[in-house]
């Protein structure tokens, strides 16, 4: 095959140049977007690198020993983390007890039940709630909450259930109690925004089969909608928990901040977050600081994972819808 | 609209503090809000490759992170090698919060945009840059704020991140690499200290906060209302 005799091509009219893909402004555009979207990763990797760092002389020291050992004696560097991992769970799953049922209802209300001119305005109130400052919230559990706890709810509860190891103890205020209580409160918008968002990703042809059978709306809703969102609603649950687990203000000044072990949800306990909120500013040993950092660590790596399971269970039910991500 | 007076005293108001949630925070969008909406940008024009994943996953990860653990990593980043607590310190803690979700939710509000109105832009000539800010953006223009506002809402009223970086101050002060009041931070001193008077001031501050975080949330949601033309933002 002879090759054929190229014409030497004629240099293109600026104006041609200008509608074909790529220009210099093209180029220059995203290359800075791509340049802005870069500092994420690279934060989340700094930020991990950061901690990972701080944290290593007490990493080092202590080893896995750190995660269930109770001592913490910043006097004699003896440092163990366990009463507040069993403090933050504790209080969020305490949290969860109360939100959940508090929450679901909410959003089934909402979805199935409310009627269409209420709906807007409950939702926006109830995304309002989520809005408010968590220092707020502390503030409002220091000076109303506890007290309503101290006069109406522990008396009543102490009579019923008193004689089990979870209402032992005398009622000071600050408790695990108090703590869990305003972390449901804090957690009920989240839980419930993305439950509703859930519930209305649900095909209305699975309420209208339920209903065709002759289901009551309410048998409709529980054997039709619900079990169709279950992934997506365990999901919002538990991106509630991952808000629960890392929440700091409201927390730190309701739940007592003494490092204990104790089954009695009206006795002080702490947490991880408000460990370091209390007592970073006071670290006066480079251990001391050390032991915090893999305190934040841990925090971390906990509610990143709880997160991305979270994340899973939403994705499973709403592929390709903007359920979840929206909501936050 | 007065600073302080010393504990027992009488009187005294949070002008201070006022003035620094309002610095504190504007620094924090400075920072913030470009990076947050480039990176939101990148994500709805040229996210769909493994990078636009891994930013995605990432902006993900870093919405669930406790602010008080990107307080701590402020700490190590800024105010230790500077050798003092800083405003510009809690601004950079606030905006580090703020970036993941600015990202994600602009994304969304960009990509809300038809894809017809990107078409008729390039048919006409228009390159994509141009095409990308001069159309689509503007459309989800008011999307952008939306987020913004929540944005902006989100951080006014965050304390823990503020903790070892801006730290307080009882003094009113516009410098910022001093230390400076937060609103926040000063309802949490006086809330927990053991005086009646700080109490009040306390909730009066309370009060402050809420009202700018509310009116911010309201604004955030009437800006949706209003929607855009060509009806693209919900």
């Amino acid at each position: 095959m002879t090759a054929l005799p190229i014409e030497p091509v004629p240099a293109p009219e600026p104006r041609w140049r200008a509608l074909r893909g790529v220009n210099a402004g093209d180029r220059i555009y995203r290359g800075t977007l791509t340049v802005l979207a870069v500092t994420l990763p690279l934060l989340l990797l700094a930020l991990v690198g950061e901690l990972v760092v701080s944290a290593w002389p007490a990493i080092r020291r202590f080893g896995p020993h750190f995660l269930w050992t109770s001592v913490w004696d910043p006097v004699a560097g003896v440092f163990g983390a366990a009463p507040m991992i069993f403090g933050t769970i504790a209080s969020s799953l305490l949290a969860l007890v109360i939100a959940v049922p508090l929450s679901l209802g909410v959003a089934i209300f909402l979805t199935e039940f409310a009627p269409k001119r209420v709906r807007q305005p409950i939702a926006f109130l109830v995304e309002l709630l989520a809005a408010i400052p968590s220092v707020v919230y502390g503030l409002w559990g220091v000076f109303v909450l506890i007290p309503f706890l101290r006069a109406q709810v522990v008396p009543p509860l102490r009579v019923v259930l008193g004689w089990t190891p979870f209402f032992d103890g005398v009622f000071y205020g600050n408790s695990l109690l108090a703590g869990g209580v305003i972390l449901a409160i804090m957690i009920v918008p989240y839980i419930a925004a993305v439950s509703r968002e859930v519930l209305l990703a649900v095909p209305g042809s699975q309420r209208e089969a339920a209903l065709g059978m002759g289901a009551t709306r309410w048998e409709a809703v529980w054997t039709a909608v619900v079990p169709y969102g279950r992934a997506g609603l365990i999901g919002a649950i538990i991106l509630g928990l991952g808000r629960a687990l890392g929440e700091t203000m409201a927390v730190t000044m309701l739940i007592g901040n003494r490092h204990d072990i104790g089954l009695s949800v009206l006795q002080p306990a702490y947490t991880m977050a408000a460990a370091i909120a209390n007592e970073f500013s006071e670290a006066t040993t480079n251990l001391y600081l050390s032991a915090l950092f893999e305190v934040g660590l841990l925090l971390f790596v906990i509610t990143v994972v709880v997160n991305a399971l979270a994340r899973l269970l939403i994705w499973q039910v709403a592929r390709g819808t903007a359920v979840g991500s929206r909501a936050l | 609209m007065k600073n302080p007076v010393p504990a027992g005293e009488s009187g005294g108001g949070v002008a201070n503090a006022i003035v620094g949630t309002g610095i504190i925070v504007g620094l924090a969008c400075l920072i913030g809000l470009p990076v947050g909406i480039g990176a939101g940008l990148y994500l709805a024009e040229f996210g769909s490759g493994r990078l636009g994943w891994i930013v995605r996953f990432v902006a993900d990860v870093l919405n669930g992170t406790p602010s008080i653990v990107v307080g701590i990593f402020a700490w190590t980043w800024l105010v230790k090698p500077m050798g003092h607590f800083s405003a510009l310190a809690g601004s950079v803690a606030l905006a580090i919060l703020m970036v993941p979700m600015l990202a994600r939710t602009t994304e969304e509000m960009v990509r809300l945009v038809p894809h017809s109105l990107r078409e008729a832009a390039l048919a006409l000539g228009y390159p994509r840059w141009r095409t990308s800010l001069r159309i689509v953006a503007r459309t989800a223009l008011a999307g952008i704020v939306t987020s913004s506002l929540v944005g902006v809402a989100r951080i006014a009223g965050e304390t823990a991140p503020l903790l070892f970086t801006a730290l307080g101050n009882l003094n009113f002060t516009t410098h910022i690499l001093e230390p400076m009041q937060a609103l926040s931070l000063q309802i949490y001193t006086y809330a927990t200290g053991p005086f009646d008077e700080w109490h009040r001031l306390a909730w009066a501050a309370a009060i402050v906060l809420m009202g700018l975080v509310l009116l911010l949330a309201v604004a955030a949601r009437s800006a949706i209302r209003q929607g855009p033309p060509h009806g693209a933002a919900r």
